[in-house]
């Protein structure tokens, strides 16, 4: 049994290397053609980021908001639906939060951030539960509801940051970038590492990963959550109220994605500005996929992108490729993990390749 | 067109999955004019052993010779050419074609740019011609019943120029008129010269129409010979490895009080036309009611309702003597409903769920499963793991997705999960359909030991010998309404049947 469980992860780990090397190849040709020097900029790309403080703290900073959308990705697609509206659930999601901590500067730590994380929450939750609702009482396919609804919450989330909701002094110096004021001290998350920007983010995104576990797996309400995603009919069949469950489904998924624009408000940013996603809303689907739409995979996976953006932002500035092809890049990494999905799914496959590695001895049974 | 295949072996054919050695060292011939039917339990490696003379899997092992001369089949193209042809348990048509244009998909066209449909439908015209199949080439597959579409496969077939024909359990989705007229064509072809392999695991089509069984058993051939040297009883035995005898009722229920009662039932079905029209009957404690009819007639509206999965426009459902009329399946299963689905795979039981999740499905909201919302793991570890050695489910362990498993263990699961619940009343939905009769066989013993409890069951099923077996009394559904009520000492196949067609006062109808 061990030496089974042996050999599954040398062959889980191989294929993994090999598709990120088979991506990194292609990419060598995109650097190639922007004469730049393929092997040191891989080099950069994976070795930078792990040699020292700041690039080690970045990528934990990238991993937080990944692991919470994430997790609310996960919650719908075990649910039976397609969340593709991380990004603007975040938006809205931070809005709340910011809104909050503006309202009420004065309260103290320990009850203003709460506060804001629940109001993110909310924030998110509603623009996540109207996909929800609109998929479950007006059958609107939720890949295009959630897209557009993206749309609408960056332009709602620009006009308010904006219009009314923007910071006094740029009105004042005329400046008019598009964000709110500083928000006080009070709504700021720690930061845990001194001269870092790594803060308690990434601690509150761990806990909530392991609560979301526990939420989908041990209790009723995920089974009937599960359930309703797996089989509808059969879930109606034991009495499971299928639409108010994609409701909920949606409203937790919104819910999360609304919080990881909370985290990126106090713990990053300390006010809402434009730029404040950095595509997570996205990301974090592939963060879900890649941790196999469970809670303790996507602790890992989110680490993992968070090394892919970090490195990236390394390599674009030692090498001066133009960031286009970082993007570029990245998508080939993701690609390429995400097909690879087939060796670990197709069991017949799996099989050949293990005993023509010699992991495993012809007619052993494998009932993974 | 290919030559007769006047012979055809395959010698020593192995096949492996994963975990599964599915065809083992398998030796069979068939010569031409022959029917040989292929017997053997779910899962005896009938289905592979064809989809490898059909070149859709590549043995490990084994040859197969045409005409003495040895052939390698690697695609069902390759088989084409030789004139072997397949017709699969799931029809390969497309439904929003013509059946003239699902046969010219078959053929293949010198002109990649030319369709020619006038040669493809003389084609047809000539084969419908030589077999008295009829068909209309204009006909949109989707508007055709399921025995029609059967037929649209075979003439697709012949059109393809087939000698050899593979059947893979032909008649499981017909009515049992449509099965006679097919056996009798099979005849009709093997009498021309032309072989057919016939898949099936019903033993009396097997005894009217083939000439020779082989019996597959765990992937191995087990037995070899003629069909008129057996009895029905005597293949059973062969197929299984073991004495098969279907349980039967043989005592009169005690006259007890009334466990369901339904009243005047009005409900709409998915077409929106009335399914239940008017609907009454009455079960009671320690009996099974059989319910009789061609699908269709309104039995799957009927399980709906009385399980709150659909509602009713009016009348009354009574459980226990208390009304349940339109309540949620929640509510209903909790006053002590049972109900075995017809579709086993995808409402029984959730497929990517584990077997252990599956038996939970009904109470895990219930102490000692789950307290305050949390599901306790280690009880419903114990919960599970009794009930598997209790009604004998094969899985290799409680993790096992039920997907995995084969119909006659998802059945069980199911049964398990119905059955322990202790419910006052079971609606049972064509529960053997598809299995094998050891899985029909431990089915219908559990459903009478039911009955021994004190429960009141439904038994709604198509295969009258499964009725008259097992029922207390049989009610015939005819457009949404009981025709009439039978008690099983009275009850037979002609009686029931023609009350199937409609026919209520056979005296009248004369």
């Amino acid at each position: 049994m061990k030496k089974k469980l042996y050999s599954e992860a040398i062959y889980r780990l191989l294929i993994i290397v090999i598709a990120v090397f088979s991506a990194l190849f292609v990419g060598a040709i995109l650097l190639l053609i922007a004469k730049a020097n393929p092997l040191t900029a891989y080099y950069v790309m994976f070795t930078e980021p792990l040699s020292g403080k700041f690039g080690l703290t970045e990528i934990l900073v990238r991993a937080a908001p990944l692991m919470l959308v994430g997790l609310g990705i996960a919650i719908s697609f075990r649910s039976g639906i397609l969340n593709i509206g991380g990004e603007g659930q975040i938006l809205i999601g931070a809005v709340f939060g910011a809104f909050i901590a503006l309202t009420f500067p004065d309260l103290p730590p320990y009850i203003l951030l709460p506060l804001v994380f629940i109001a993110s929450f909310i924030g998110g939750a509603i623009w996540g539960g109207i996909a929800g609702w609109m998929k479950a009482y007006l059958s609107v396919n939720e890949i295009l509801s959630t897209i557009m609804l993206n749309y609408i919450a960056f332009q709602v989330y620009m006009f308010l940051i904006r219009g009314p909701m923007i910071d006094p002094k740029e009105v004042a110096y005329g400046t008019g970038v598009p964000q709110t004021a500083l928000l006080s001290k009070n709504a700021w998350l720690v930061r845990i590492i001194p001269a870092s920007r790594l803060h308690a983010g990434i601690i509150i995104a761990v806990v909530l990963a392991i609560l979301v576990y526990i939420f989908l797996w041990k209790t009723t309400i995920g089974y009937k959550l599960r359930a309703a995603g797996a089989e509808a009919k059969a879930a109606k069949y034991i009495g499971v109220n299928v639409k108010n469950y994609l409701v909920l489904a949606m409203l937790l998924s919104g819910g999360f994605a609304g919080m990881a624009g909370a985290i990126e408000v106090c713990g990053v940013h300390h006010r809402a500005l434009e730029s404040i996603s950095a595509g997570y809303g996205f990301s974090g689907i592939v963060v879900a996929l890649f941790g196999g739409l469970h809670p303790l995979g996507i602790i890992p996976a989110s680490a993992v992108f968070g090394l892919l953006i970090v490195g990236a932002d390394m390599m674009q500035r030692s090498v001066t490729v133009p960031a286009s092809i970082i993007l570029a890049i990245q998508g080939l990494i993701i690609l390429a993990i995400v097909s690879s999905q087939i060796f670990f799914s197709n069991i017949g496959l799996k099989e050949k390749i293990m005993i023509k590695l010699k992991l495993m001895k012809s007619g052993d049974k494998d009932d993974t | 067109m290919s030559e007769i295949i006047s012979k055809l072996e395959m010698k020593k054919i192995t096949k492996k999955f994963p975990g599964v050695l599915a065809c083992n060292n398998i030796d069979i011939y068939l010569k031409s004019g022959e029917i040989l039917a292929l017997l053997g339990e779910n899962g005896a490696g009938k289905t592979t052993l064809m989809n490898v003379l059909f070149g859709l899997y590549q043995p490990e092992h084994g040859e197969i010779f045409i005409n003495d001369k040895k052939v390698i089949i690697n695609s069902p193209r390759t088989a084409f050419s030789y004139g072997i042809g397949m017709v699969h348990q799931h029809f390969m048509l497309v439904p929003n074609l013509t059946v003239l244009e699902n046969v010219a998909l078959g053929l293949t066209s010198k002109n990649i740019f030319k369709l020619d449909l006038n040669k493809v439908r003389k084609r047809i015209e000539e084969v419908s011609k030589e077999y008295g199949l009829s068909v209309n080439p204009d006909a949109y597959i989707w508007q055709l019943s399921v025995g029609e579409q059967q037929r649209v496969e075979l003439i697709k077939v012949l059109c393809l120029g087939a000698n050899l024909l593979i059947l893979d359990e032909p008649t499981a989705a017909l009515t049992p008129q449509e099965t006679d007229e097919l056996i009798v064509l099979l005849k009709q072809m093997a009498e021309k010269g032309r072989s057919v392999i016939f898949i099936s695991h019903k033993l009396n089509e097997v005894k009217a129409v083939s000439n020779r069984v082989c019996v597959l058993r765990n992937g191995s051939l087990v037995y070899e010979g003629k069909t008129r040297k057996h009895s029905v009883a005597t293949l059973a035995e062969k197929m299984a490895g073991r004495e098969i005898s279907m349980p039967a009722l043989n005592e009169k229920s005690q006259a007890n009080s009334p466990i369901l009662e339904i009243k005047n039932v009005f409900a709409k079905g998915n077409m929106g036309t009335m399914a239940l029209d008017g609907l009454s009957l009455t079960v009671s404690k320690g009996e099974i009611v059989g319910i009789a009819g061609v699908s269709g007639n309104g039995q799957k509206e009927l399980a709906d309702v009385i399980n709150g999965i659909s509602h009713i426009q009016s009348g009354k459902i009574l459980l226990n003597s208390k009304n349940i009329t339109n309540l949620s399946p929640q509510h209903i299963i909790n006053k002590g409903m049972g109900y075995i689905p017809e579709d086993r795979m995808h409402e029984g039981t959730i497929p990517s769920f584990s077997v252990k999740e599956n038996i939970i499905m009904k109470d895990y909201n219930k102490t000692p499963l789950s307290k305050k919302m949390f599901l306790q793991d280690k009880i419903i570890e114990k919960y599970s793991q009794k009930l598997i050695s209790n009604f004998d489910i094969k899985c290799p362990d409680n993790k096992t997705s039920c997907a995995s498993l084969s119909g006659g263990n998802v059945q069980k699961v199911i049964l398990a999960r119905e059955l322990s619940r202790k419910p006052k009343m079971l609606i049972a939905a064509y529960p053997i359909r598809g299995l094998d009769l050891g899985a029909a066989e431990y089915v219908h013993e559990q459903l009478l030991e039911a009955r021994s409890e004190n429960i009141g069951i439904l038994l709604i099923s198509e295969e009258l010998d499964e009725l008259l077996d097992i029922c207390d009394r049989i009610a015939v559904i005819y457009e949404g309404k009981i025709l009439d009520i039978l008690d099983r000492d009275i009850a037979t196949k002609t009686k029931l049947g023609l009350l199937m067609a409609g026919i209520k006062n056979e005296k009248k109808a004369i």
